[in-house]
């Protein structure tokens, strides 16, 4: 076979980027063949997908540009780039203007020790993220005054619904209520998320202003925005009470930046605080990803949506930091979860973190102050000018409606300056007033721009303000301050020299093993490689500093990388339509199974409501179903771990007059494809329903085969696998919707900015195009592949697997197996006989991989007791061979202990992972040696990664939970 | 592993226990449960005064690796509850069948009891899966 890696001089051309995004090269790619039998990586795959919905020839009639190497694509993407003409965009609403310190920006967002982690589910592995979240729940937990922070949510409109449904379920238990109070001054994009989340669960949304809200035994939470979106503040104190006397739950959407000065609002009774970090120096984005944040009292701990990190104990006693509560998550609650949150925004919270950090509390205060004073002599102006300033407190925003509002967004838009546009979605021309809010990127210079335009457009000529310093108490006589000290933890006192702080940082980022250290051969998770070429356009400023609802003139080049990607997707799944707007795989589901619920609505069948799941699929997709008001029937899986068609046909005929959808992920979780899946897919067809593919498995399929053209009617993408953006250490994520045309009038879309369908299902997310400031990273890849190069990927993977599960079937028994005995892009192999003999655990394998310098594969999901590896395409066979050999040593060393050659609980496996401060103890007492602890394979000695710490009690965690970091350290 | 199930208990399919204390029945969760579970870090009870439906879940066991609801083996009124294995679920991991039991029922049906299983078809019924 040839090796196409041009070598030759006479290539003219520069190869073509996916020669380094596919790690085998050809040479290997026969080996690995030849190990299975085969000599050509076509007949291969071929073998490996199902006949009647394998894609011979993807590139037919494909609007896929041909691949490129990432010089050629920077180039255009730059292009692009350059049609978006950001302004300068005061129009707050939930995003702000903000700097993020180049510290940050270099050694967090573009490092990739940060962003190519995953999730911290290995936490001996992971202590440095798990630090960081950490110190972003207890400053999320100083700001609210509230002892429990989880570690980011997707955004803040989804972080209100999720409050919604916390409330809701726990007044559920007591009494039947189904009212929820919402404050008028709800930002939109909230409001309409709530709305779209409230009605499948049947819950009322009861709008108005607070002091006219109607509290009553129906009413199971309120809802409270403060400072609301026209800026106002208030003591929101006789409102809470109110809500307490009926035992409703009390919410409140703060600013995190007002929240600086104001009484953390947990002091004045609040049950649940939400929203959204971006403005502690993440930029907009043109609406995201940014972290929320949720905090609640201590009685609701076990209701938090999403992860906890709570602090615990290694062997040795040391204190370390894992996930906590891990059964709160929808793997195991399923479809009893009050929410499907899973990827969430972990990279974001660790850089809003670290600004925190950056500041401390005094430079936040600052910040604030700052801010504060910019409003108030922007206030005095317009009074001196005779505009109608209503008599409110405010923290950073002004609303004025006024007759000459056209004239000040022109000469505003002149300057450089988008205002809001009162009232909101109105046109400029249209408008009735106009809003400012200031931000940390705002001065006096601003001020003063802002001060002339609204002189000149009443025809006043305005004179420059006079220097006048500002006491922040006096204007804010009616709502309560902070009183006490905050932020008194060490961590952000003392890194307060640039030296300091990139050596914490650099300190904590060492803890953690990345894609920079080694394979990451999680199951379902595809972590492949996040090249530097895609990620570098993130940080371009034509792309991060746009504000989500600026005119759409300046965001010309967002709304080209957007048809591209919509139309590039829609084709690789055979779809009519994309939506590119849900924020992980999650929303995604949610969002589909939405747009089912309302096709049938649309036919007259809103009774349609059961939605079939095999046992098999993945937590998130019960607790979605459940949320999209249907009815969760679980479908049961065969032998060969395939969907049982017997019961699926029972249960599906059973359910014949109200059978809503089927949710169905392929290639399935257990890692084969099924061979029945078009007629898994007509069955349900022929009962009425729909069928929604999970698609996190999609990098088994790209340029294969079509959801879209073997009966599925919508399916999801996580472009956070399949398509290169990096996993962040859990986010952020995007998880698009592509639908058949029947669906498309229901995608999504946005209350201020118009997209989606026809009868939308409304907003998923808060802003209209979700993640859009990531999406440049899927372009990238896209566009550097072409459809060659995807299809490579695609069948490279599924060799770099069933070479895997070749080389280790002698070792661990492979699950399942799909035709001809191949499994897809991953493979479960079962320890159970393991345990049963030798007493070893999934975990202790696990564990010991660390000391072999890898980061296990997917532990006991889908099935208890296994490993499931999923290598990817960018793994190189050298890689691969290293994995295996440690796995096949780890063998080994369990046949010791079953033969009696090793004690059954002394031994490495056992007491894995070991760090260096217990193999260079002075003591040591174990009967295996510190060079078999800690080097088990002589190739570690040129490339050792350390675990920081032993193994962890989870137990001793969850009992004793401490979520945030103490003030005596 | 071997359990020991003693021979006044009476079992639910569903592994809670239910045993007669004069006129009140006591009920917690089976030996087995437990190992199942693992270590197990909360319990969730319903508070004195509740009444319970036999076959209904009356709360919920959290472990390490899993939650579990609880289903009444008996209809009654809670009319004690052991406090001290919601704040120290260790007690129930040591000794389900002892300090760890959970509540103290006034039973609505007395019969019921003697329609679950006795320690011995449980211990089969263990055995066989
Ligand atoms: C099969 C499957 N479905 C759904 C999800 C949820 O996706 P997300 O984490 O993006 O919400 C995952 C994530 O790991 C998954 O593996």
């Amino acid at each position: 076979m040839l090796d196409e890696r041009p070598i030759e001089a006479s290539s003219i051309q520069p190869p073509q980027f996916f020669h380094r995004h596919i790690g085998p090269t050809a040479k290997d790619q026969a080996q690995m063949l030849a190990q299975l039998g085969h000599t050509d990586l076509e007949d291969f795959v071929q073998e490996v997908i199902p006949r009647d919905i394998f894609d011979r020839n993807p590139h037919l009639g494909s609007s896929i540009p041909e691949g490129c190497n990432e010089s050629e694509a920077l180039e255009e993407l730059q292009a692009i780039a350059d049609k978006n003409s950001p302004k300068r965009s005061l129009i707050g609403l939930g995003y702000h203007g903000t700097v993020m310190p180049s510290l940050i920006q270099r050694h967090v967002l573009e490092n990739p020790y940060w962003y190519t982690a995953y999730t911290p589910y290995q936490a001996e592995i992971s202590q440095g993220r798990l630090e960081a979240l950490f110190n972003f729940q207890t400053l999320i937990s100083e700001l609210t005054g509230l002892p429990i922070a989880n570690a980011s949510l997707l955004d803040e409109a989804t972080a209100a619904a999720e409050a919604m449904s916390l409330s809701f379920a726990v007044k559920r238990k007591g009494q039947q209520a189904s009212r929820f109070l919402v404050d008028i001054d709800v930002l939109p994009q909230t409001l309409a998320v709530l709305r779209t989340r409230a009605e499948p669960l049947g819950i009322i949304l009861d709008i108005s202003i607070p002091s006219d809200f109607n509290f009553g035994d129906d009413v199971f939470g309120m809802f409270l925005q403060l400072p609301g979106k026209s800026g106002q503040l208030w003591d929101p104190s006789f409102c809470i009470a109110a809500a307490h006397e009926v035992n409703a739950l009390a919410t409140v959407a703060i600013d995190p930046l007002a929240q600086v000065l104001m009484a953390p609002v947990g002091e004045l009774g609040v049950d649940i605080a939400i929203g959204s970090a971006q403005r502690f120096g993440v930029p907009m984005a043109f609406g995201g990803p940014h972290a929320a944040f949720f905090a609640t009292r201590e009685t609701f701990k076990r209701l938090v949506p999403g992860r906890l990190i709570g602090q615990s104990l290694d062997k040795e006693g040391q204190i370390a930091f894992r996930l906590a509560l891990q059964t709160r998550e929808q793997h195991i609650r399923r479809d009893k979860a009050t929410s499907n949150i899973c990827t969430a925004q972990v990279l974001l919270a660790v850089i809003a973190s670290f600004y925190a950090i950056h500041h401390g509390a005094e430079g936040l205060e600052l910040i604030a102050r700052r801010v504060i004073s910019l409003r108030v002599k922007f206030e005095d102006c317009l009074r001196e000018l005779g505009y109608p300033l209503e008599l409110i407190t405010r923290f950073d925003s002004i609303e004025i409606y006024c007759n000459q509002a056209p004239k000040v967004h022109e000469l505003a838009s002149l300057a450089g300056i988008n205002l809001r546009v009162l009232p909101l979605g109105s046109s400029v021309d249209k408008s009735k007033g106009f809003g400012v809010s200031f931000d940390e990127v705002s001065n006096d210079k601003e001020l003063n721009i802002l001060c002339q335009i609204v002189a000149e457009s009443i025809g006043k000529k305005f004179n420059p303000l006079q220097n006048k310093t500002v006491k922040i108490e006096d204007t804010f006589s009616d709502v309560p301050l902070r009183k006490s000290r905050w932020l008194k933890q060490s961590v952000f006192n003392i890194h307060r020299s640039e030296t300091d702080l990139l050596r914490y940082i650099s300190r904590l980022s060492t803890k953690d093993f990345s894609l920079v250290h080694g394979m990451i051969p999680l199951g379902s998770c595809t972590m492949k490689l996040n090249s530097a070429a895609e990620l570098a356009p993130i940080s371009w400023q034509k792309f991060a500093s746009l504000h989500p609802f600026a005119p759409l003139e300046q965001a010309e080049g967002y709304l080209h990388l957007f048809q591209d990607l919509e139309s590039w997707l829609s084709e690789l799944t055979g779809f009519a339509g994309v939506s590119l707007q849900p924020n992980a795989g999650s929303q995604g589901e949610f969002a589909g199974l939405l747009a089912i619920r309302k096709w049938h609505e649309s036919r007259n069948q809103s009774y349609r409501n059961i939605c079939l799941i095999p046992q098999s699929a993945h937590g998130t997709n019960p607790a979605s179903s459940v949320m999209a008001g249907m009815k969760v029937i679980s479908i049961l899986c065969d032998k060969h771990g395939n969907v049982d068609l017997n019961d699926l046909e029972i249960k599906a005929r059973e359910h014949a007059s109200d059978l809503a959808a089927l949710m169905v992920t392929y290639p399935s979780t257990h890692g084969v494809f099924e061979p029945k899946i078009r007629e898994i897919c007509e069955l349900i067809h022929s009962f009425g329903g729909q069928v929604y593919l999970d698609g996190a498995n999609f990098n088994a399929q790209v340029c294969l085969c079509k959801p879209g053209s073997y009966g599925v009617d919508v399916c999801h993408l996580n472009l956070h696998k399949t398509f290169c953006i990096p996993h962040g250490g859990g986010g952020p994520g995007i998880g698009p919707i592509a639908v058949a045309s029947h669906l498309l009038p229901f995608l999504p879309g946005h209350p201020l900015v118009q997209c989606g369908g026809s009868n939308s299902i409304g907003a998923v997310s808060a802003s209209p195009w979700g993640s859009a400031g990531i999406l440049p990273i899927s372009w990238m890849y896209l566009r550097m592949m072409g459809i060659k190069g995807l299809r490579k990927a695609s069948s490279i993977a599924l060799l770099s697997a069933n070479y895997i599960a070749s080389r280790l079937s002698p070792y661990y028994p492979v699950l399942f197996n799909g035709l001809e005995g191949l499994v897809a892009h991953e493979c479960i192999l079962d320890l159970r006989p393991i345990k049963r003999s030798s007493g070893i655990e999934v975990d202790d394998i696990a564990k010991r991989l660390m000391d072999f310098g890898f980061h296990a594969p997917t532990v006991s999901w889908p099935v208890t007791g296994t490993l499931m590896v999923e290598p990817t395409e960018s793994e190189s066979l050298q890689e691969i061979n290293r994995f295996c050999e440690a796995m096949i040593a780890i063998r080994a060393e369990v046949d010791e202990i079953i033969q009696g050659e090793s004690d059954s609980t002394n031994n490495p496996l056992r007491l894995a992972p070991h760090t260096l401060s217990v193999v260079t103890a002075d003591e040591w007492d174990r009967p295996y040696s510190r060079q078999k602890a800690a080097f088990p394979v002589p190739a570690l000695a040129q490339n050792k990664f350390w675990p920081a710490v032993s193994r962890i009690d989870n137990a001793y965690g969850d009992r004793n939970l401490v979520c945030t970091c103490s003030v005596f350290e | 592993m071997a359990f020991d199930f003693p021979k006044n208990f009476r079992f639910a399919d569903s592994h809670e226990y239910a045993l007669f204390e004069g006129d009140l029945v006591r009920v917690g969760i089976s030996a087995f449960a437990v190992d199942q579970l693992g270590d197990i870090v909360f319990v969730d009870l319903p508070d004195v005064g509740t009444v319970l439906t036999r076959g209904t879940s009356f709360g919920s066991v959290e472990s390490v690796k899993a939650v579990e609801e609880m289903y009444a083996p008996i209809s009654g009124e809670v009319v004690q509850r052991n406090d001290s294995v919601l704040s120290s679920p260790e007690d129930l991991q040591n000794d389900p069948h002892g300090e760890g039991w959970l509540l103290l029922i006034s039973p609505a049906e007395p019969a019921h009891v003697e329609e679950l299983m006795d320690a011995g078809s449980y211990a089969d019924k263990i055995a066989s899966n």
